[in-house]
């Protein structure tokens, strides 16, 4: 227990799925990402394809989630639109992980004026909220998919940055580093071998859990008109052009709102066994 | 104590400097011009130099930064280009509607997350615990747009008890409060169980204990008083969390606020908006921080005697 060495391997995929938690949130997620994957083999409609005489249908045998304000079935769009937040959101998690571990790494093990340097902007940046950062880079860099992915893997590097910083800094001053490099070796290897794996169990439950955030950053950018244009669907484009018809067509914003809730409420509860799983609680919540 | 308000004060300094330099500088990456929105059809490119002139647009960025900032410092946030009034007026309307939904839903939070996250602390493990804490997750895995489109949907269409929209009676702040507020609600029931189950176990409660104290005193006035010290600094370094929900749900409610006015101002290109309400809301991060920092060193008599 503690602060030991934990290897990603099966046993604590095994520990993760042994709790109700992990298997019904584990289920959900696998789920989600099978219907995005092959959305097209799933349903016999199309995202795009406008079907005005069945607009707003309530849901029923032939449109089970009902259709939008085009005849456009909603359970179609959701699938396809599953496929542009979880991937806007995952992607832009990676940008910031990577990102963020290399900043950090670099800061912690290295100190000095450049872990100043870095500690003083990830410090201005943090107590800003990261719906506005990504909002303003939205605007910088403009609206669309790879705007979002951007602005959103901008908004959390601060929280990479921090913890992989406070991970290094913990034990880089442990006596098996200064061993190995009195055996010669170099920086690189000593990160690489020996600080970074042994920082990477917090970073992945966190990461895990920013990815749920993530989808509420993209739903909320998407429900700006700032996220994927149409009519490429995504489940916070569907909440805003269903604003429009709230009082006809309800089922329109509530449908996604439920996905993208369900689904971080997933991420969220398989993080949580994660958690446990991996017994970093403490090192989680020390950034 | 003094001397450390005054310390935490002078530190802010540097700290608004770095902070409008950047948000001086951002802006100003953003592609598109605002002088084209001023522009009539057909005008020329003598007419595009006067306007740009009569803006300071032509100037270094160095020096309109510098014409900004001593402008600022002296209460003048210059002339909004696309509404041409002064920002500081348009600032004026805004900020107080800002504020009242951000207090409101800060003092629920604040409320309603310590009650739920010691209900839950004292029943660790048990259904209210699990209860709460499941509500609270949920709470803070629903975008806050669409809990507040989902209010309105029952409170104001179904149910027609509140306003839809607006910003004219108190009546109209119930639902903004309560979307702002249930988020930060989630936030603060979880780090008051958490510092309440951790403060449950210190050693000097064997001791209250031992002298006989009935253990629902013990709860409150001691364990619960531990307890707020990481909920004091958590709501402090969050505030601007609360005022970034509050800036996508005052655009739901269309409240006239400083989040639908960044919103309508980032949208026009309109930059000395954009920058004033930036610079007001790191203020109240800052500001937020500061305050933060002040209580703790005000109920934590070991934090006074680090100073």
């Amino acid at each position: 227990m503690g602060v030991a060495v934990v290897k990603l391997s099966d046993t604590t995929l095994g520990r993760v799925m042994r709790r109700p938690k992990g298997v019904i949130a584990g289920t959900w997620l696998i789920l989600v990402v099978f219907v995005a994957v092959f959305a097209p083999y799933l349903t016999p409609y199309e995202y795009d394809i406008q079907d005005l005489p069945n607009a707003f249908r309530a849901p029923d045998a032939a449109h089970w989630l009902g259709t939008d304000e085009f005849g456009r079935d909603m359970l179609t769009r959701i699938m396809y639109g599953a496929r542009t937040s979880l991937s806007v959101s995952t992607i832009a998690i990676g940008i910031s992980v990577f990102c963020g571990m290399c900043l950090g790494a670099a800061s912690g093990y290295f100190g000095g004026r450049f872990d100043r340097a870095v500690t003083a902007v990830i410090d201005l940046t943090w107590s800003f909220p990261e719906i506005l950062v990504a909002l303003i880079l939205v605007a910088i860099i403009g609206p669309g998919v790879t705007g979002a992915m951007v602005a959103i893997g901008v908004a959390y590097l601060a929280l990479f940055t921090r913890l992989t910083r406070s991970q290094i800094m913990a034990i880089k001053s442990e006596t098996f580093v200064e061993a190995s490099l009195s055996l010669g070796a170099s920086h690189g290897h000593i990160l690489m071998r020996h600080l970074l794996p042994n920082a990477l169990a917090p970073v992945i439950v966190a990461a895990m859990l920013a990815t749920g955030d993530a989808i509420i950053l993209e739903a909320t950018l998407g429900f700006f008109g700032l996220g994927a244009q149409p009519p490429t669907p995504s489940w916070g484009g569907l909440m805003s052009s269903g604003t429009a018809h709230m009082f006809k067509a309800p089922w329109i914003i509530i449908i996604p709102g439920v996905a993208v809730a369900v689904t971080v409420f997933a991420i969220n509860l398989f993080g949580d066994a994660l958690i446990h799983a991996l017994d970093v609680r403490a090192r989680v919540r020390e950034s | 104590m003094l001397g450390y308000f005054i310390r935490r004060v002078l530190v802010l300094i540097p700290v608004f400097l770095a902070v409008s330099a950047v948000i001086f500088s951002i802006i100003h990456l953003i592609p598109g011009d605002p002088i084209d929105n001023l522009l009539k059809i057909g005008a020329g490119p003598e007419q595009r130099e006067i306007m740009t002139a009569r803006y300071g647009l032509d100037k270094p960025l160095v020096v309109q930064y510098w014409i900004w900032l001593s402008g600022v410092l002296q209460g003048d946030l210059g002339t909004a280009i696309v509404a041409r009034r002064p920002v500081a007026d348009l600032i004026a309307q805004a900020l107080p509607h800002s504020l009242a939904l951000g207090l409101c839903a800060l003092a629920f939070s604040t409320f309603f997350g310590i009650v739920l996250g010691t209900i839950a602390a004292l029943t660790r493990d048990r259904w209210p615990d699990q209860l709460i804490m499941t509500v609270v997750l949920l709470g803070s895995t629903v975008p806050g747009f669409w809990l507040g489109l989902l209010l309105i949907l029952v409170f104001s269409v179904w149910l027609g008890m509140f306003p839809v929209s607006g910003a004219r009676d108190w009546s109209a702040m119930v639902l903004p409060v309560l979307t702002v507020g249930l988020g930060g609600t989630a936030l603060v029931a979880r780090v008051t169980r958490v510092a309440m189950v951790e403060a449950g176990q210190r050693d000097f409660l064997m001791l209250l204990h031992a002298k006989g104290m009935r253990p629902a005193r013990i709860q409150l006035r001691h364990v619960l008083r531990h307890a707020l010290i990481p909920v004091v600094t958590i709501l402090s370094l969050r505030i601007g969390w609360i005022l970034g929900g509050a800036v996508t749900v005052e655009v739901v409610f269309a409240r006239p606020g400083l989040g639908t006015l960044l919103i309508k101002s980032l949208n026009q290109h309109d930059y000395p908006v954009v920058q004033a309400c930036l610079l007001i809301l790191a203020m109240a991060v800052m500001l937020g921080t500061l305050a933060g920092d002040l209580i703790q060193a005000a109920m934590d008599p070991r934090v006074r005697a680090a100073l």
